[in-house]
């Protein structure tokens, strides 16, 4: 039977209500009384020579409040980076200051150079057309292989050159790597592009800053998924202020995707010109805005070789990437290709010796950083890109190549650095097999022959590591940050709670799932439950959301802090029964003392808690509020098998996908119809990368794609209906839940059995030399190599 | 978006005098007009707007032609143009049913974007473009990307279109925006086959005259099986090379004629 409560239920989403009534509190629904509105003129050339910014007309137009440039920023720090990747040599990286307005150049397309305050948005965007730009247009380079070609132009000038880090892992690994391709018996190469993705969550980014001259505080509204993040690299870093003078608040955000994890250049804006202007200041994107200025995915070129023995063994992988960053680091942009790509280089096989390289480069574009899956995606792309290169090449059954090759026994030290706790590789094919129906699809594909349609089939399988991450870990790999939660419990003298959790909901429906685990915990009713979060002020400490964190990480500080809670609750309960601590039982919302009829109620016990007559006040003090902080012993290791069947019209090269399935292992599952929703959410966003998506530069930095008329977002009739499986389930050993993470996986795990079937599709019309398509397979794409 | 004054006459007579100021715009349903607008790539001092006159409204048979108002929307011709089953369907797929309960098919036509699948079917059709001044026969109207016969100030009325004995209209989307990579409007008239291709050149809506010639001789898909386009002049961009959009004219016209009815 399912469950109607508790972990294991599907309840619906209580925060559907408000976002289905229009009764969301968006960022940018929040109006401050005498607010003025900014407009940032941003550059329209990819790389020039700032010679001067005269704003003398501009400040004189009707409305404007003040314009700022970089001149009034002097003293003030750059937007900072958090993530320091020590190079292949033992070098540290090469960080350039990346300036809240332009400083001396513009290096992008979308950099703002200046920003008008103005009484409305209209007459700031008046004054910004007023403002004379003397800019001295240099040659850019966009191309990263260019980039660090000898001789190329510089995007920064201080630097030595475009390379960011020339990054080895594991490096004392790679003379044996080599080694082992000279003995291989067989070697698969494979060039590919991941192609650079512009996030585009519903909801624009928006920054309202206010400043309070009697206290001194000021405060940030900003869609964030990690408000204290902000808080702390723009207050440290940025502009000086100590937290407990500075509020950052983000609350209901539409969508997330990692680009609004990191701190942006206008978020430093808003709260510095609030101050200096004495006023509230509210930005809001426009769309085209978001396209230059909101932090790009992928863009990584690899040549990946897998080596295998005579009997189809793996024996050696070896990668070599470029990573764009652009033309700044963004937040975390450092660690996408390295410690979040390079450590899932194993995937799920067991691959006894692995070398990866990746050179980070500067380019005169937007800066790129996580999207959803953030560095995943790109291992998991190109190490199953190359798996099924090499079992046609090899003429064997890409599955039982897999399966083959698969990791059977956890825990399971990598080559690359990770220890997998669980997992079982074989249960999910077995289950995908089953689910996709894998023994009806040659006779799908006579029926779609006989249509005139090609018909492919592509698998793959992922592993990924959520739940990030060990803070003594990550310190020694470069974070600038800790990566635990945390989270208060907070019970009312009637027996309600609030959590306020660090984990931030920007879609993910913790409001449900989280009072699901207490429920469960306590044996209350879920609405006795409130979730808190998204407010500085309000909630402790928080790292956020992203990586597919939130449950594994802050649902363990949620649980390590009731589990306080229910400890100290049954010291009460105790003391009320006049019984040992250690005899007393909580079920079902009861205390009972273990061998009587004894018991009071939950709400008994919060009562006494704050109406402490009865009390022992000389063992414990009154209240029932706990924090735990929980700091994961390692990554969680979610993985799956995923098909995706398609028919390939030969006249036009379209593509249409006819089936796709996954099978996850998530571990244990608190709401298995979010969990769906996470994963169709995950799989129409891989179907867009391998479809459809595309952030195009001109070779002069222009921005091609920078419009939806331009950039193609999937839409409901781009995808099909999923067949989603989630039962193959082995729970995570080191966190209180057993839990995994799915927030990523089906974006990870969907864009190569897309690629691989339609390559499929062309093999099986005699195109035998086409062993490779570089995403998005667009129409025009497939009908050139069908016609090559 | 700048401000701007605004009118809405109910005759066309006002209207033309409403546009006769400098920079005057006329308004149709703001499909592209608006965005632009929004964008400020477009500065007009002066909206007039063309959906308050009664007699660019309404949809009507007159023998072997349709006449359309300048101002009917796209939604209107695909429930009123029963009489011509192909144009009612692709107007029932243009842009998305925002853009189609708003767009008029006078906007489409004095736009003349280069993708757009009205100038399609108004060539393939041998219509006419009725304006405030005169009448002009499509085949003379479209003069190239965004350029047409309009004189400043001049409005579309209506259009009529000549009803053909069978026709047919393919739109292959670009995957971004969804207007036509290439579209192909088939129309077999008494007189003759025409065949008109949007999206593809850069010289916008053109006629196929070689598809024209071989389907006269004989109306097939086979018919065309061996023609090729030229395709240095056609569009090339991320979405699609010249190569790619010439060979996408030729899987368009073989499917609109084997479509036709």
């Amino acid at each position: 039977m399912p469950k109607d409560s508790g972990i294991g239920a599907s309840p619906k989403r209580r925060e559907d209500v408000r976002f289905l009534t229009g009764n969301g509190n968006y960022t940018d629904d929040i109006n401050a009384h005498g607010q003025a509105y900014v407009h940032f003129l941003r550059s329209d050339i990819a790389h020039g020579t700032l010679n001067s910014v005269d704003t003398t007309a501009a400040a004189a137009m009707p409305g404007v409040v003040r314009i700022f440039t970089a001149a009034d920023f002097e003293g003030v720090g750059g937007v900072p980076c958090g993530w320091e990747i020590t190079d292949r040599h033992g070098n540290a990286m090469q960080e350039p200051k990346h300036p809240v307005l332009a400083e001396g150049k513009v290096r992008h397309v979308g950099e703002p150079i200046a920003a008008v305050i103005a009484e409305s948005l209209e007459q700031a965007r008046d004054a910004a057309e007023a403002i004379e730009l003397d800019i001295e247009e240099l040659p850019a380079v966009v191309d990263m292989k260019a980039a660090v070609a000898e001789g190329s132009v510089k995007v920064h000038d201080d630097l030595t050159s475009n390379l960011c880090y020339d990054w080895g892992f594991v490096e004392e690994n790679r003379e044996a790597v080599n080694q082992a391709f000279q003995d291989a018996a067989h070697v698969t190469s494979l060039e590919l592009v991941n192609n650079r993705l512009v996030a585009n969550p519903m909801e624009p980014r928006v920054a309202i800053g206010e400043y309070n001259r009697s206290t001194d505080d000021s405060k940030l509204y900003t869609t964030s998924q990690n408000p204290h993040v902000i808080r702390l690299l723009m207050g440290a870093f940025v502009l000086g202020i100590p937290e407990h003078k500075l509020q950052v608040v983000s609350p209901d955000v539409g969508g997330g995707f990692g680009t609004k994890i990191f701190h942006y250049a206008e978020e430093a804006f808003c709260t510095f010109a609030a101050k200096a202007c004495n006023r509230p200041v509210k930005w809001t994107s426009s769309r085209s805005e978001a396209f230059m200025s909101d932090a790009h995915g992928r863009d990584h070129v690899t040549k990946i070789e897998l080596a295998l023995d005579a009997d189809n063994n793996f024996t050696a992988l070896r990668t070599d990437t470029y990573a764009n960053m652009g033309a700044y680091l963004s937040t975390f942009a450092p660690s996408v290709p390295t410690w979040l790509h390079g450590t899932l280089m194993a995937g799920n096989y067991k691959t006894p010796l692995i070398y990866v390289n990746v050179k980070a480069v500067f380019t005169n574009t937007v800066p790129v950083d996580a999207y959803r899956g953030a560095g995943r995606p790109e291992a998991t792309f190109q190490l199953e890109r190359v798996v099924d290169k090499a079992a046609r090449e090899l003429g064997v059954d890409p599955i039982a190549l897999r399966r083959q090759n698969f990791i059977t026994e956890f825990p399971y030290a990598t080559p690359v650095a990770v220890e997998y706790d669980t997992g079982d590789y074989h249960a999910t094919m077995d289950k995908l097999t089953e689910i996709a129906d894998l023994s009806g699809f040659d006779a799908r594909r006579k029926a779609s022959v006989a249509n005139g349609k090609l018909r492919g089939l592509g698998v793959n399988c992922y592993i990924e590591a959520c739940g990030i991450a060990p803070s003594n870990l990550v310190g020694q790999l470069g974070a600038r940050a800790g990566l635990y939660e945390s989270a208060t419990v907070r019970v009312n003298a009637t027996g309600g709670l609030v959590v306020m959790t660090g984990s931030h909901s920007h879609g993910q429906g913790h409001e449900t799932s989280f009072p699901q685990v207490i429920a469960d915990m306590i044996g209350i009713d879920e609405g006795m439950i409130e979730i808190v979060h998204g407010d500085t002020s309000k909630v402790p400490m928080g790292m956020g959301t992203y990586g597919s964190r939130s449950l594994a990480v802050g649902g363990s500080a949620m649980v390590r802090a009731t589990e306080k809670i229910i400890a100290k609750a049954k010291k009460i309960a105790a003391h009320l029964m006049e019984a040992a601590d250690a005899d007393i039982e909580l079920k079902d919302g009861e205390f009972s003392v273990a061998g009587t009829d004894k018991s009071v109620a939950w709400g008994d016990v919060t009562l006494a808690a704050y109406v402490p007559h009865n009390y022992p006040l000389e063992d414990i003090e009154p209240g029932l509020e706990e924090t735990a902080f929980y700091d994961p012993a390692n990554f969680t290791y979610p993985s799956g098998a995923y098909a995706c069947e398609v028919e390939v019209d030969p006249d036009t090269g379209k593509v249409s996908i006819e089936r796709f399935s996954a099978a996850d292992d998530f571990g244990n599952i608190v709401n298995p119809m979010i969990v769906d929703g996470q994963v169709h959410g995950g799989i129409g966003q891989g179907i867009g990368q391998a479809l459809l998506e595309g952030c195009v530069y001109d070779e002069d930095g222009q921005l091609l794609s920078a419009s939806f008329m331009d950039y193609a977002m999937p839409r409901a009739d781009d995808v099909p209906f999923y067949s989603v499986d989630h039962s193959c389930q082995t729970p995570c050993t080191h966190n209180p839940l057993g839990v995994k993470g799915c927030g990523e996986a089906g974006a990870i795990g969907s864009p190569p059995s897309v690629v691989n079937a339609v390559v499929d599709a062309l093999q099986s019309a005699g195109k035998t030399d086409v062993t490779h398509i570089d995403m998005p397979l667009s129409p025009g794409r497939i009908w050139a190599a069908l016609n090559s | 978006m700048y401000n701007f004054e605004f009118e809405k006459p109910s005759t066309v007579a006002d209207a033309v005098a409403a546009l006769a100021g400098d920079e005057a715009q006329a308004l149709g349903g703001g499909q592209t007009l608006i965005p632009t607008m929004k964008q400020r790539l477009a500065s007009p001092s002066k909206l007039v707007s063309l959906s308050g006159i009664t007699e660019m409204q309404g949809v009507q048979r007159e023998g072997a032609s349709l006449t359309i108002g300048g101002a009917v929307s796209h939604a209107d011709v695909a429930a009123q143009a029963t009489d011509y089953p192909a144009l009612a369907e692709m107007a029932g797929h243009i842009g998305d049913p925002a853009v189609r309960n708003r767009g008029t098919i006078g906007g489409s036509l004095a736009n003349n974007d280069p993708s757009a699948d009205y100038p399609a079917a108004a060539l393939a059709s041998a219509a006419t473009v009725v304006t405030n001044a005169r009448e002009i026969a499509a085949d003379d109207y479209f003069q190239g990307m965004f350029d047409t016969a309009l004189e400043d100030g001049e409005i579309i009325t209506g259009v009529k279109f000549l009803v053909p004995q069978a026709a047919n209209y393919q739109k292959f989307v670009q995957p971004a925006s969804r207007f036509a990579l290439v579209g192909v409007f088939v129309a077999k008239h008494a007189d003759g086959v025409r065949v008109a291709v949007t999206g593809a050149s850069e010289e916008g809506v053109f006629r196929w005259s070689e598809a024209e010639a071989a389907l006269d001789a004989d109306f097939s898909a086979d018919a065309i099986a061996g023609l090729t386009l030229d395709p240095s002049g056609m569009i090339g961009d991320l979405h699609g090379t010249k190569e790619y959009r010439a060979h996408l004219v030729g899987v368009m016209t073989k499917r609109a004629v084997a479509a036709a009815d």
